[in-house]
């Protein structure tokens, strides 16, 4: 369809779906959307339709996910799975330096720029969206610029989908990130029964738009979509699942507990005014300092840069991998590691995450996308932890001078 | 690296990418601390406190003060402990050789808001190497100022880092008291805790600015003795040391409350580090 405007809603009925994948082909992306492997839905190659986990669930709670056959037809209605855009915009390994000895002993030092090719990705949340924008501003926000980290980010073509259902670990309402995509998406897609209402956010969007066999969605079309998009805010807001208006059948009813919530009124000041809260304990005797949190947070950024020599020692690379705060080595210095207990590493990555990141970034680190709560082996969430570090009864004396 | 401290401009250059300078003088200072003079092809600016990741390829980086004259940018120093990996091979280091290095990064010492003050500087060990660019920098301006006080402290008589430099220091205006935590028989000075020298100075509390760097536990009673003393908080600075990869914010290793050591300190003062320098394993 010609003359694509941005802001306008168009329509893709659900059997012209692999014209897209098609035409981001065609224009020279390749292509990556939500794959079943490892009985987890996670970003692979995506040629056709078919590959994609229609007819699939995901059903998250604390230390839980499981995927199931749905009870209905539509394509989108897993939430997030393990992966998100932090691995192709931060990927867990990278090359940052290559230094090559020369003949006369002396160090060539070149910086390492990826070659990533330009990627669609198919099927991105809100939430990822959300945490794509937050990385923007840790690796691009200040006076250094992560040029790894942009040139990555350039080449990437950004298909969102507003999500149908939510997991009962999610919370992005609480983050004020999600569920309704608004911002960072090339081009947007909002399920129907028969097709998805179409948005463009960029030039970008619209070159491969114009491609596709779109209509301008009818007003019936976008009244369905939005209706249950509507319900789904309504749902989240209310902190209980409570039934769409749209979809009265009770096989939407996802079967969990209640939607979870996490009150950030005057987060930041209530967890650095909190620092030695008896619940730290609590949680510590619960955290296995594993580090799986960090590394599914879409968010969590630090790293570690190896120095990795090659063959004999005339070559070598500096390699920047994910790291995470639940290690010993992360605080380590030659005088001592300065968080040797879990009750530390915890509280650092919580403070980091809702507080210290205000003051950093000016936004929360946390998206409210839930993966910490579900890939947590033992079940540990963000959301009863802050709610038990704001518990009255609970008030710390204990902090400030020994 | 010919830019200066990149204040608030981006950079144009790679953050990963160090620069070569030659070593063109290395001198031993302790038993197990060694300093390197570096000239590039272009003068170094930085600020007293800032300091530079040095890189050995093979064995990685390590964060390192400036311990030279801010006011001698054709040469610059680094005064280095042997401790680990890098700094061991640092110290195999000779004129002549190679080095890179990444930097300037960090914050600097408050002394632009030191004229006409008087500057209490109260260190340990090797804290002393960060404030030298500081005495330097006073000593060039030196009827700018009030009273100025070096209070340092050592282990032993042996652990005391730029002595020879003790006796110019005085003669030119500063103040300088020594002390050791032990002594040996030729030991006639001081023996005791760096406070204990704050305490008979003549405090002129609303004037004064502390500058301290050393061991966190010593820097902690520097401050509440300069507390104690009426300074204001706001006008004692500490400077900081987390683990540190990256230098420019990126590597999440220095946190320290909510700021970050590599960009947000090192040096800190101490109305704003508070609420987080005595909360344990933070
Ligand atoms: C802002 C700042 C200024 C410093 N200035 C000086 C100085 O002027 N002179 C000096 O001798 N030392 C200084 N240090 C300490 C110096 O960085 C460490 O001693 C050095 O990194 C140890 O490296 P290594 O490989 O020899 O030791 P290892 O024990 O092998 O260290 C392995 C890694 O741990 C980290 N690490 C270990 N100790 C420290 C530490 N104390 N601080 C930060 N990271 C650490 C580094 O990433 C290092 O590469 C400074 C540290 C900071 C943060
Ligand atoms: S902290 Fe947990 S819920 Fe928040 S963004 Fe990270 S993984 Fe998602
Ligand atoms: S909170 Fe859970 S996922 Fe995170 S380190 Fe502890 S046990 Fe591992």
């Amino acid at each position: 369809m010609a003359d694509i405007d941005i802001g306008k809603r168009y329509w893709l009925a659900k059997p012209a779906f692999q014209n897209l994948l098609d035409a981001l082909r065609e224009l020279g992306y390749q292509v990556v959307g939500p794959t079943i492997r490892d009985e987890a839905i996670i970003y692979g190659p995506i040629e056709r339709v078919a590959e994609l986990p229609i007819g699939w669930w995901d059903d998250q709670e604390g230390g839980r996910y499981r995927l199931r056959q749905a009870p209905t037809d539509a394509w989108f209605e897993f939430v997030v799975g393990p992966q998100s855009l932090k691995h192709y915009t931060f990927p867990p390994r990278q090359t940052v330096l290559e230094g090559n000895q020369q003949a006369d002993g002396q160090w060539k030092l070149t910086a390492i720029k990826p070659e990533s090719p330009p990627t669609a990705i198919l099927g991105v949340r809100a939430c990822d969206l959300a945490a794509l924008v937050i990385q923007d501003r840790v690796f691009l926000g200040s006076q250094y610029r992560d040029e790894s980290f942009a040139a990555r980010r350039e080449r990437l073509f950004l298909v969102a989908a507003n999500c149908q259902r939510a997991a009962p670990t999610c919370f992005c309402k609480s983050m004020n990130c999600g569920p309704r995509v608004t911002q960072a998406f090339d081009m947007a897609l909002t399920e129907g029964a028969d097709g998805f209402v179409v948005e463009v956010g960029s030039a970008a969007g619209a070159a491969v738009a114009e491609r596709l066999p779109l209509k301008l969605a009818s007003q019936s079309q976008v009244t369905q979509v939005e209706q249950r998009l509507a319900a789904l805010i309504e749902q989240m807001s209310q902190g209980s699942e409570s039934q769409t208006s749209a979809e009265p059948d009770s096989a939407h009813h996802n079967g969990c507990r209640s939607q979870r919530q996490l009150d950030t009124a005057g987060l930041r000041d209530l967890l650095f005014g909190n620092l030695n809260h008896p619940h730290w304990d609590e949680v510590a005797s619960r955290c296995l300092s594993c580090g799986n949190c960090t590394m599914v947070c879409p968010t969590c950024f630090c790293s570690t840069v190896e120095e990795v020599p090659l063959l004999d020692d005339s070559q070598v690379l500096r390699e920047r991998v994910w790291a995470s705060c639940f290690t010993s080595e992360h605080s380590y210095m030659a005088s001592g590691v300065v968080r040797q207990t879990t009750r530390s590493r915890y509280r650092q990555w919580l403070t980091h995450k809702l507080a210290g990141w205000i003051d950093q970034f000016g936004v929360s680190g946390c998206v409210g996308c839930g993966r910490c709560i579900t890939w947590c082996p033992v079940g540990i969430d963000i959301t009863a932890e802050v709610a038990a570090l704001r518990s009255p009864q609970e008030i710390d004396r204990s902090n400030g001078h020994e | 690296m010919s830019k200066s401290c990149a204040a608030t401009r981006v950079s144009d250059h790679n953050a990963w990418l160090p620069t070569e300078f030659r070593i063109v003088a290395r001198r031993n200072e302790l038993a197990d601390v060694f300093t390197l003079e570096l000239a590039g092809p272009e003068p170094f600016r930085f600020a007293p406190g800032q300091f530079n990741m040095l890189y050995v390829p093979g064995f990685g980086e390590a964060a390192i003060s400036i311990s030279s004259d801010s006011d001698r940018p054709e040469r610059f120093q680094h005064t280095i402990r042997v401790v680990g990996n890098v700094t061991r091979r640092l110290q195999k280091f000779s004129s002549g050789d190679r080095l890179f290095l990444r930097g300037p990064f960090g914050t600097g010492w408050p002394i632009d808001r030191c004229p006409s003050r008087d500057v209490v500087i109260a260190c340990g060990g090797l804290g002393l190497a960060p404030l030298r660019p500081v005495i330097y920098y006073l000593l060039h301006r030196r009827s700018q100022f009030g009273a100025i006080h070096l209070l340092y402290g050592a282990r032993t008589p042996r652990d005391l880092l730029y002595a020879e430099e003790f006796a110019v220091w005085q003669s030119q205006g500063i103040e300088v008291r020594v002390t050791i935590d032990r002594g040996d028989e030729s030991w006639r000075g001081a023996i005791g805790v760096v406070t204990q020298l704050m305490k008979p100075l003549r405090w002129r509390p609303e004037s004064t600015m502390v500058l301290t760097c050393g061991p966190e536990v010593m820097m902690r009673f520097v401050a509440q003795e300069a507390l104690a003393q009426q300074v204001r908080p706001d006008h004692v600075f500490l400077s900081m040391e987390r683990n540190m990869n990256c230098a420019v914010g990126w590597c999440g290793h220095c946190q320290l409350g909510p700021s970050f050591v590599c960009k947000d300190g090192p040096v800190y003062t101490y109305a704003q580090i508070e609420p987080f320098l005595y909360v344990e394993d933070l």
